[in-house]
């Protein structure tokens, strides 16, 4: 919204207040409509506002307030201080508004349960908090004591994003016991977290604030629209729109982004944006678009004579794009093969890109998130320095969107230093359930060997066990082996496909039931506050409070809690962040108001780089952007070569499996989904939209982003598709698998609320129209209806 | 019927609408609203051959219509118009569940809940300082302001694709949409 738009929006509710008061003042004393008060009026006759939080894990956090009668939630409202196009309000999505029924949800968990059946079968007995953990503080003191504590997992949870979250108060007991088997890389940002620093030293993106500059926009699997990513960045995309930028979408389907931002909607087959991207890189050299100032001044490796010192000739990007190395010219007619756009809308493409300046490349997380998804990276990264977009207003390169450095540094429960300094790389803790003695640094192990297998999983707010990995089928053998994995304790607010595989499965309790903060991660500059307004139902506990007595019972229940109660906690979290940034408020002020904002601010990543590049190198061992590293030259590994490359993907268009199976599943994120595991249930078992729908699920972990098949971490060799398994076999029952979508590969679009039910063939069988019939319940929805 | 004085309506901006649904389940929130009464909905339409495809929502609820099938339709006289304003408002007292509007209404506005045996609809938030769907939507693509003035907006439109003719009920609602999904 410009200003006038939103002075007339202004001008429109207080028009607006003035028509309701004036025609309700007469029927005023029997309530306007003659049957009492309507609900919400009644702020100030006996109904609280209090601040709470929308603390699950997309990019942003989201400020609530809890309306309260008689120790009740009547509703859920929103940040409500003044709209300003500088600082519009954090206004929550679907995900926190429907935090009613998520707190009242007949399916939530209510009681301390032990497994009575196999493992995985689904069958518990209710058991007291007592003996709970009792049995957690007897099995964890068993295994520890015979394999050690580096058998102990604490899996990737990310459904309680708290200051004071599960997983980090597991990982402070475990400190004190001698520490556990650490991991590193992410589900969401492996291949982007890794291969950025190679080329510009560390990772960054230009603000949202930014967007309104640039003259084009370019969406590479990302997709904000149905995965939200952070509070306001589909508001800022649509007044960047609004201001004049041209929008390009590169995605496999016609997502909502596409649907409602894209100029131009480019439909490649899944993992083949790398490919684009060096045809576009042909197109720029071809057509010399390239901008050689920019190039020649901060980048090594682009072309022969801006190569590092003891490297052959034929190894820049340059030469790679022209086929000087490999005999293959990277056209655009090359690329229309591999990616399925056709040659001249990947012409016009790069011209767009060559000459409308500044232009934003912003990457989503999908196009990195499958075998070699570092190459588009760094192709990506080569394409914004072909064209002088680093370090601009306006322009930049968004790897993965977020990972910005402007957080508020505001830190979370102490966990303390962990002993057992070996860590494997996250996606590989099924093999180190049953090879991890004999992992070795080639598997990515640092600091090994691994002493002993995986024997005991903390799996706390999180549906990674099941759902998030990949092969399900044989992540589920090895779960099911009690000879493998000897304990497994689970919390969780729902039965999710992880849950069924825990020993004790934990009921914990949700945002809303007790205090906490909310830090989003996504580069705006706040924090939110979560009042406690409810007591949890049941014997619903926070993780925090269970884990204080199995230290009791460990005898370590002094130095875990050092005697504070959680509040005591958060107030030690504020105390620091004030030592750290004097304008963070009070503790008590931070509580009443429920939420500390800075100001957003215009961020160029790279900016000082750029403009003083004597003063401020990039902190690579050039100094400068490395479009070819020698660091990656050095290893020699044929999958992340010296140059950005496209490498075919396994699993993917161009592998022969491709020939026998010719449709690819492309899991979508959808905003559904999100709210499926973020905060609510998708569907009802009966394909009704998801925004008619009130059942939550599992808090598992997150998602926001875009699947692509053969999805998988390198260095895994297994294809994903995460949850697809469990799934089939029991539609929307936990974790965020509900929507597996699939479909053609010529990216048919499927709406918001379509998925694939168990029972029902895949969606691309129907006509689009027909799936959104099916998709939203049918002929219910007709609009007569 | 006689016309408001100051007929007021919602103004929809179609074009910044993500389909995220959030307008909804804010809707659904205060509304106290359970599954399937959906007083607010957000709905897809999409149209083209591949790869020329389009998509686009619209956010809907009642649209207070000039003409309203369901106050000339109801047999109990649970809507009435108000003359200030034209918001058309639902009295759940006085509705005896017959659900004549739900068949009436070229919107699916009236939402009959069998549990209540009644039908519940949009009465715009009256009471609210703003209706929560235009405080609730995080691209601010809803807003409510007078008729006339909305619909002299540029790019104001209610004659869509996928629209009944709006001659049938006059509805108050003016859209902003992408060309393809003008009438």
């Amino acid at each position: 919204m410009n200003t006038n738009e939103h002075d007339r929006a202004l001008v429109d509710r207080r028009l607006f207040l003035k028509l309701s008061g004036a025609a309700g003042a007469g029927v005023a004393a029997g309530g306007i409509l003659g049957h009492g008060p309507p609900a919400g009026v009644a702020a100030g006759s006996g109904t609280r506002i209090v601040a709470v939080a929308c603390n699950h894990n997309c990019g942003g956090r989201c400020h609530l307030k809890a309306h309260i009668r008689d120790g009740v939630i009547t509703r859920i409202s929103t940040d409500d201080s003044p709209d300003t196009a500088g600082r519009p309000q954090l206004r929550a999505c679907m995900k926190g508004r429907a935090m009613r029924s998520r707190l009242r949800n007949p399916a939530r968990l209510r009681y301390p349960m032990k497994r009575v059946g196999e493992r995985g079968e689904g069958k518990f007995q209710r058991i007291s908090w007592d003996q709970a953990t009792e049995s957690i503080a007897a099995n964890l003191k068993r295994v520890v004591e015979r394999h050690g504590p580096a058998s102990v997992y604490i899996q990737y949870a990310t459904g309680d994003c708290g200051a004071i979250s599960g997983h980090a108060a597991a990982q402070r007991l475990m400190n004190l016991m001698g520490g556990y088997l650490a991991r590193y890389n992410s589900y969401s940002s492996a291949c982007l977290s890794y291969t950025a620093p190679f080329v510009t030293g560390y990772r960054d993106t230009n603000s949202y604030q930014t967007l309104v500059a640039s003259k084009l926009i370019i969406l590479n699997g990302f997709n904000p629209a149905e995965t939200i990513f952070e509070t306001n960045s589909n508001y800022y995309l649509a007044r960047a729109r609004e201001a004049g930028a041209r929008v390009v979408v590169i995605d496999p389907r016609l997502t909502e982004t596409a649907a409602t931002f894209a100029d131009e909607w480019l439909p490649l087959k899944p993992t083949t944006d790398a490919a684009l991207f060096v045809a576009m890189a042909h197109v720029l050299i071809a057509e010399k678009l390239c901008n050689r100032e920019f190039l020649d001044k901060y980048c090594v490796g682009f072309d022969e004579e801006h190569m590092p010192a003891g490297v052959p000739a034929g190894h820049s990007f340059e030469s790679y794009v022209l086929g000087r190395s490999d005999g293959v010219e990277k056209t655009p007619e090359w690329a229309a093969g591999i990616t399925g756009i056709e040659a001249h809308a990947i012409r016009n493409l790069a011209r767009a890109y060559g000459t409308l300046h500044p232009a934003q490349l912003l990457q989503g997380l999908g196009p990195q998130r499958h075998a070699h998804g570092e190459e588009s990276v760094r192709a990506g990264i080569a394409l914004a320095c072909m064209t002088g977009n680093l370090g601009v207003p306006g322009g930049g390169w968004g790897g993965g969107e977020g990972g910005r450095r402007l957080e508020i540094p505001i830190g979370g429960l102490p966990t303390g230093a962990n002993p057992v300094k070996t860590r494997i790389p996250v996606f590989l803790w099924t093999d180190a359930i049953v090879r991890g003695t004999e992992m070795t640094a080639a598997d990515g192990v640092e600091n090994g060997p691994l002493p002993s297998n995986i024997k005991f999983i903390f799996n706390l707010g999180s549906n990674t066990l099941v759902n998030q990995h990949a092969d399900v089928n044989r992540t589920v053998r090895i779960l099911r082996d009690e000879g493998l994995v000897e304990f497994i304790v689970v919390s969780d607010h729902f039965l999710t496909p992880s849950a069924r595989f825990a020993d004790i499965l934990l009921p914990a309790d949700n945002s809303l039931e007790r205090a906490d903060i909310g830090v989003p991660w996504s580069g705006e500059r706040y924090v939110v506050f979560g009042n406690k307004v409810v007591e949890p139902p049941f014997e619903c506990k926070h993780d925090y409070w269970w884990l204080s007595r199995v230290a009791e019972r460990l005898g370590l229940g002094k130095a875990f809690t050092e005697g504070k109660t959680e509040e005591q906690w958060l107030e030690q979290i504020v105390g620091d962040a004030r030592q750290r940034d004097p304008g963070f408020p009070s503790y008590e002020e931070l509580r009443q108001r429920g939420f500390y904002r800075k100001d957003p601010e215009e961020y160029v990543a790279f900016e000082k780089e750029i403009r003083d590049p004597a003063r401020h190198p990039f902190p690579t061992p050039s100094g400068k952007v490395e479009i070819f590293s020698k660091t990656l030259y050095d290893m020699n590994r044929p999958g992340i070569p010296g140059v950005p490359h496209y490498i075919p993907a396994w699993e993917g268009p161009e592998d022969e499996l491709a020939l026998r199976y010719p449709l690819q599943v492309h899991r979508a994120a959808l905003q559904a989904a999100d709210a499926f595991h973020l905060g609510r249930r998708s569907v009802d078992g009966r394909g009704r939209p998801a925004a008619d729908v009130d059942q939550p699920a599992g808090r598992g972990g997150a998602r926001h982003r875009e699947r692509r098949p053969g999805e998988g971490v390198q260095p895994s060799r297994r294809a994903a598709d995460a949850g697809a398994r469990d799934q089939a076999r029991s539609p929307g029952r936990g974790g965020h698998s509900a929507r597996r979508v699939v479909h053609a590969r010529q990216g048919r679009r499927l709406p918001a609320g379509m998925h694939q039910r168990a029972d029902q063939p895949a969606g691309h069988a129907a006509g689009a129209r027909q799936c959104a019939a099916y998709a939203s319940g049918g002929s219910e929805e007709g609009l007569g209806k | 019927m006689t016309p408001a004085r100051a007929q007021i309506g919602f103004f929809v901006d179609a074009t910044r609408c993500i389909n995220c649904k959030t307008c909804e389940i804010a809707c659904k929130d205060f509304n106290d609203a359970p599954v399937g009464r959906r007083i607010r909905k957000v709905r897809s339409f999409e149209g083209g051959e591949f790869p020329t495809v389009f998509a686009y929502n619209l956010s809907m609820s009642c649209n207070h219509c000039e003409q309203p099938a369901c106050v000339e339709g109801c047999p109990a006289g649970a809507y009435s118009k108000r003359a200030a304003d034209g918001i058309v408002v639902h009295d759940p007292e006085k509705c005896i569940g017959c659900r004549y509007c739900t068949w009436l209404c070229p919107y699916g506005a009236p939402q009959y809940d069998a549990r209540e045996g009644r039908v519940r609809k949009c009465n715009l938030c009256v009471g609210e300082a703003t209706p929560v769907c235009v405080a609730a939507c995080p691209m601010r693509a809803i807003e409510v302001g007078p008729l006339a003035e909305i619909a002299a907006r540029p790019g104001s439109t209610i004659a869509l694709r996928d629209l009944p003719s709006p001659e049938l009920t006059r509805p108050s609602i003016r859209y902003r949409v992408r060309k393809e999904a003008q009438a």
